[in-house]
């Protein structure tokens, strides 16, 4: 626990803790959305105009907590930012490629001549799997210590593939939740054939983390520690087995309960990343540059803090009511 | 000369990238107010018109707002992929700034986007007209902090540096640094200028190819209005603007004005061909004074030239010269342009309602008045805001050069040491996407349009005067 007396000690403290809850929130609402467009081509045209109406009020907002997240780092944390900016030059590209043609591929496939749709539907999926991809790439690095070998990149690629499946799981779970019918079925399909991919993720990081550096080890496998740490793969574990046995019996009648998917994957996925954050702390690039070395003059970090605790609140306010008052069954979305 | 080539690289990599980001927010700043004034003119008057003018341009500000989000995302990534050394230096004062931009406008705005696209239906017209508001009003916080650290680069005060590293002392003189005023009042009036042109080209547009609609009557008198009124105010604030700059950055104007040697008397150099290694202007067209005039408002004035900012070693330190002299032309080329064109078409308009006095009712403009030339000259100027508004931007940001923060730091010292091939790489592949984008924009409009003009919108119009609009504004969406 930092020294809330020092303003120096503290501020970084908050500013990850932000960034962290920042990254959190975009992986999982920005999750959904790109697990949607990985799952799109999977549907009929029919389908695919809900699967959109699903996301299509909220995946803007979504995206912006990725802006929030990387401002963070940006602004809390300025020689950070430039040291993991430059070495995933690639995959930020990639993203960003990705990011870009998703975002547009939105908008122009409501709006092109209907010929053209085929080609923006088409460009939705592209721009979904190479954000999904990269961003699992960049995880793969991270985890790595951003150190650039043969191995490194190796490891990188399968969790590039096993994020992409996590993002189409948690991605069936909200359609499980926005959609009904054929669509609500083949949802439960998808996210009963996508499980294996989070299972594999959370498996590799998990396994793979306490194997990158003898501190890490220490932090999980050391006695104590590992009696405090033994509830998260546990609950995981025990999530992960009631996940299984749910998408193998709903839908129940009146469409009972079919939030719970979402639910559970949006704790899966916060616990996994408890624990990464549980590894990483207090580093922010791995192994090499802690918060309070990269951190900004406190002065300015306060500036940003005030606003932050006025106005984070007031976001969270008026997410949940956008959320509130598109919430129930997707329709095809319409202007008016 | 492998640092040289990332450095051009990755200006040229950012130069494109925030060139094609520019545009999507010069029309969504203003497009956000004039939507909001169109869904208040519609609760005022219940007059279809103006929801049929709100449905058409929420599209395209939607298209619009969506590339300027995903562009914008790729420049803050760069910061860091490309210029860690910006904010390594200057991140005490840069940081708050965007971090303020990010909570204070971009929520905002992407979340109530959403209400004000689909909403329509599902939510209270109050609140419709609130998240219309909400949009509109993120969209300008967004540029006022964004101008304030451009602004801050431009005329930097309020901070000390020690060791190397720029730390804030003074909050309110950051923020309101002495360009700041003038640059966001140039900005929010290039931003309804091109609105105002961008509607009356695509109005003009669908008139030439026969849409007589009440909509886009209303809508050309509105894009027209627009640019004719503040094209004025723009020209006489384009002018303070300047003068700020001479007092600040007089390199800047020096090279915007084409001048080499400090004089009094300083002549305009209405053409000419900067050539930096002779230090002098080919084939120049002249008006004796009139530069002093303009800039010291005294026909003996005395203007700083070009070679007052060259070392004693030869460093020179002033910017390119011939692409800010070029730029500065082009802006205020189009920004003449756009004047002459929009009063012509105002002048018919008048004209045409004073003949029929009595016999037209309503607006004291008729459409009617619009010879078929000046129709025509307004589709091309549909985008001449973006002409102008880019010419303008090279002026400031290349004027700067080779400053990346005035005074503080060179634009050299904040550049990534990333390979340049690598960079070369990504160059490419950003400007065939941005190219394919814009392409594709430009098409999505014009097929709006004609789909528009061909009366598909008209269905909720045609449904009004049967009374089942109310019925249908009342029922779900589904």
């Amino acid at each position: 626990m930092p020294d809330f007396a020092n303003p120096a000690d503290w501020l970084p403290w908050a500013f990850a803790s932000l960034m962290g809850f920042s990254i959190l929130v975009y992986v999982v609402l920005d999750g959904f959305d790109l697990g949607v467009g990985i799952l799109f081509p999977l549907a009929t045209q029919a389908e695919q105009d809900k699967m959109i109406g699903a996301i299509g009020p909220f995946w803007d907002a979504n995206e912006t907590w990725l802006v929030l997240a990387v401002g963070i780092l940006l602004v809390a944390f300025p020689q950070a930012h430039g040291m993991i900016l430059t070495a995933l030059y690639l995959p930020v590209f990639v993203m960003l490629v990705g990011l870009i043609l998703r975002g547009v591929a939105f908008e122009f496939r409501a709006k092109a001549r209907d010929r053209h749709k085929r080609l923006w539907n088409r460009l939705f999926f592209v721009g979904s799997v190479m954000t999904a991809l990269a961003q699992g790439f960049m995880l793969g690095l991270y985890v790595m210590g951003l150190e650039q070998t043969w191995a490194t990149y190796a490891f990188a690629a399968l969790t590039a593939v096993f994020l992409a499946v996590g993002y189409s799981f948690i991605g069936a779970a909200w359609l499980i939740h926005k959609s009904e019918g054929a669509l609500q079925s083949k949802a439960l399909r998808w996210g009963r054939e996508s499980l294996w991919g989070v299972i594999l993720g959370i498996g590799a990081v998990s396994l793979a983390t306490p194997l990158v550096s003898t501190r890490l080890f220490e932090k999980w496998l050391s006695f104590p520690q590992v009696l405090y740490l033994a509830p998260l793969p546990i609950v995981s574990g025990l999530l992960i087995m009631w996940l299984w046995r749910m998408l193998r019996v709903m839908p129940f009648a009146d469409d009972r309960r079919s939030w719970q998917p979402f639910a559970v994957a949006t704790a899966l996925f916060a616990l996994a990343y408890l624990g990464m954050a549980y590894s990483f702390y207090p580093y922010v690039v791995p192994e090499r540059l802690t918060i309070y070395a990269a951190a900004s003059a406190p002065e300015s970090l306060f500036i940003i803090f005030v606003g932050a605790c006025v106005v984070v609140p007031v976001i969270a306010g008026y997410s949940v009511l956008a959320y509130t008052i598109f919430r129930g069954k997707a329709t095809e979305l319409r202007y008016d | 000369m492998e640092a040289l080539d990332t450095l051009i690289l990755s200006r040229i990599q950012f130069a494109a990238n925030i060139s094609f980001h520019i545009l999507f927010p010069t029309i969504t700043i203003a497009l956000g107010w004039v939507l909001f004034f169109f869904r208040v003119r519609y609760w005022q008057t219940q007059d279809d018109k103006w929801m049929a003018a709100y449905r058409f341009w929420v599209k395209i500000f939607a298209l619009s707002f969506a590339m300027g989000v995903v562009s914008g995302i790729t420049m803050s990534f760069q910061f860091g992929t490309n210029w860690p050394g910006f904010m390594e230096t200057v991140g005490n004062i840069a940081g708050p700034l965007l971090a303020y931009e990010v909570l204070t406008a971009f929520f905002l705005e992407a979340v109530f986007i959403g209400i004000m696209l689909f909403g329509f239906s599902r939510v209270p017209g109050w609140l419709h007209m609130l998240a219309t508001f909400l949009v509109a009003f993120g969209t300008s916080m967004s540029a006022f902090w964004i101008i304030v650290l451009n602004s801050w680069m431009h005329t930097p005060q309020g901070f000390e540096m020690i060791d190397g590293v720029a730390y804030a002392t003074d909050w309110w003189a950051i923020i309101f640094n002495p360009s700041m005023p003038y640059r966001f009042a140039h900005m929010m009036l290039a931003s309804f200028l091109t609105v105002g042109f961008l509607i009356a080209g695509v109005s003009a547009f669908r008139w030439l190819i026969g849409d007589r609609s009440r909509a886009v009557r209303a809508m050309l008198k509105v894009g027209v209005s627009i640019g004719a009124i503040l094209i004025p105010v723009q020209i006489f604030m384009g002018d303070l603007h300047g003068l700020n700059t001479k007092e600040y950055q007089p390199a800047k104007v020096a090279a915007m004005e084409g001048l080499w040697e400090t004089q009094a008397g300083a002549p305009l150099v209405l053409f000419g061909i900067p050539d930096e290694a002779a230090r002098t202007n080919h084939m120049a067209v002249e008006i004796p004074g009139l530069a002093s005039f303009i800039l010291t408002h005294k026909w003996d004035g005395v203007l700083k030239g070009l070679n007052d900012f060259v070392a004693e070693d030869g460093t020179v330190l002033h910017p390119p010269v011939a692409p800010v002299f070029w730029s500065f032309r082009v802006m205020v080329g189009t920004g003449l342009a756009m004047l002459v064109l929009s009063w012509a078409a105002i002048w018919f308009m008048w004209l045409r309602r004073a003949r029929h006095e009595g016999k037209v009712t309503g607006h004291w403009l008729a459409v009617e008045g619009l010879p078929k030339p000046i129709l025509w000259a307004l589709v091309p100027m549909a985008f001449s805001g973006w002409v102008a508004t880019l010419a303008g931007w090279y002026t400031t940001e290349i004027g700067r050069q080779p400053w990346l923060v005035q005074g503080v730091m060179t634009t050299e010292m904040a550049v990534a040491d990333v390979p340049a091939p690598m960079v070369l790489g990504t160059l490419i592949t950003y400007l065939a996407i941005y190219a394919a984008l814009l392409f594709a924009y430009i098409g999505v409009i014009a097929y709006l349009a004609r789909k528009a003009a061909k009366g598909d919108d008209a269905r909720a119009i045609d449904m009004s005067h049967s009374g089942k609009a109310g019925v249908l504004a009342l029922s779900p969406a589904e």
